[in-house]
């Protein structure tokens, strides 16, 4: 006899994870894109007037 | 005479223990094998996989030692996955990603499936540790579902990286139906204008450093991961370490692999790993890359349905992290709908967008499990 653990309720049980997960990923990945985009603007702004020499 | 006898001791052992689980063993491991050469599946890890399933299951084995002390000294402290996260990471050219930088969303949509399964598989296991681990196959990442599972002490780590490593390769095969069958014909027809913004040599530069800092802030679980990965990074991007940035890409991330692989069979003992737990863990691990694929796509769609310039919903598949087949799967597509459909430079920028958002998902977990431990 093949021994199954089979708990259907634990799917939602572990819901709250998925959430907490999901918007902790978008969260880092939003901080992680704006500052991206401020790194990226500022840098090109300060390197504009090196090139114009 | 007595000499000559002992030389079938292991054929009498092998015969005495009964031990058919052993040749299954075989048969898997010459699979792998057969997959690697003939198939061009993951070779660089499923051929010494396979190999090293293969000699781990004889009675009483003489590889079992020394595949011990490589296990303690490069598995069982996550070494060598980091290590070769430094190699993946001087691979990783940011460039697309830079210039557009709001497609890094998709790459977090494509994490859907590592949370999704999460849930699937504590229906399933009871141990919080192996449900935990299970999922982080949806990572579609090698070294990221070692860390996890291993930081977690799971008991699968064997299976969940066979079948991490076995869906990255078949994701040629597990995505286009899902892509297709969540778009439309019009959807997949959608063209993107490429319009490349200029990224200054200091934002190459700073990426891998802003990355490392903002995920050691809210997931500092995430420090070893993340940051061996943009340190790779930072070699290849600095410009004044090319000759470590090319050793990382290839001597590093070559020696790692050939460790790794062999490695990783320690763990793929008859006792250990044919079991209906096995069995279960291989298909989570493809429910995973399938919720992942769906993920993706679906938020693009979404994504769509508020967005002025429609992006075509299948790069969102690309940010199922595994690199660089996802990206080039989406271009593939884009390309056979219509041939004037170049969806590349997008979708390889969801592509390495997913490989830091796997990371963090792994932190994430990481996050969540560790206190209970």
């Amino acid at each position: 006899m093949l021994d199954f653990y089979f708990e259907p309720y634990e799917f939602v049980k572990n819901l709250k994870y998925m959430g907490i997960g999901m918007l902790g990923v978008f969260m880092i990945v939003a901080v992680i894109i704006i500052a991206t985009y401020l790194t990226n603007n500022i840098t090109n702004k300060l390197a504009k007037p090196h090139d114009d020499d | 005479m007595k000499e000559l006898l002992s030389l079938f001791d292991g054929l009498l052992a092998f015969g005495k223990d009964g031990n058919w689980k052993m040749i299954v063993m075989w048969i898997i491991g010459g699979t792998l094998i057969y997959l690697a050469i003939k198939k061009d599946m993951e070779p660089t890890l499923l051929l010494p996989i396979g190999f090293g399933c293969i000699i781990m299951n004889f009675p009483g084995s003489g590889a079992a030692g020394p595949l011990q002390t490589l296990y303690n000294a490069g598995i069982a402290n996550e070494l060598f996955p980091l290590i070769l996260f430094i190699g993946i990471g001087a691979m990783i050219d940011f460039g697309p990603l830079l210039s557009n930088p709001k497609l890094m969303i998709f790459g977090a949509a494509a994490q859907f499936g590592i949370f999704f399964t999460l849930c699937m598989a504590s229906i399933f296991f009871p141990d919080f540790r192996d449900y935990a681990s299970i999922a982080i196959i949806g990572a579609a990442d090698g070294p990221t579902s070692i860390v996890v599972a291993q930081k977690l002490g799971s008991q699968y780590v064997g299976a969940i990286t066979v079948a991490a490593y076995s869906y990255m390769a078949l994701v040629p095969i597990i995505q286009p139906p899902v892509i297709k069958l969540l778009t439309t014909e019009n959807e997949r027809k959608i063209r993107m204008a490429y319009r490349p913004k200029s990224v200054s040599k200091a934002t190459k530069i700073l990426f891998p450093i802003i990355i490392t800092i903002v995920a050691c802030i809210f997931a500092p679980d995430a420090g070893a991961l993340i940051g061996f990965l943009m340190f790779g990074n930072l070699i290849r991007e600095c410009g004044v370490l090319d000759s470590l940035s090319e050793t990382a890409q290839k001597v590093l991330a070559n020696l790692i692999t050939i460790f790794l692989g062999i490695t990783i069979a320690f763990n793929m003992t008859a006792q250990q790993f044919l079991s209906p737990q096995t069995l279960l863990i291989m298909g989570l691990g493809l429910i995973a890359f399938i919720v992942d694929t769906a993920g993706g796509v679906l938020f693009g769609k979404i994504y769509n349905l508020f967005a002025k310039e429609k992006i075509n919903p299948m790069i969102g598949a690309a940010g199922i992290s595994a690199f660089p087949m996802a990206g080039r799967i989406v271009h593939k597509m884009g390309l056979k709908e219509d041939p004037q459909n170049f969806l590349l430079m997008h979708s390889t920028a969801v592509n390495v967008s997913g490989q830091i958002a796997s990371v963090i998902a792994g932190a994430l977990i990481l996050k969540i499990f560790i206190p209970m431990l």
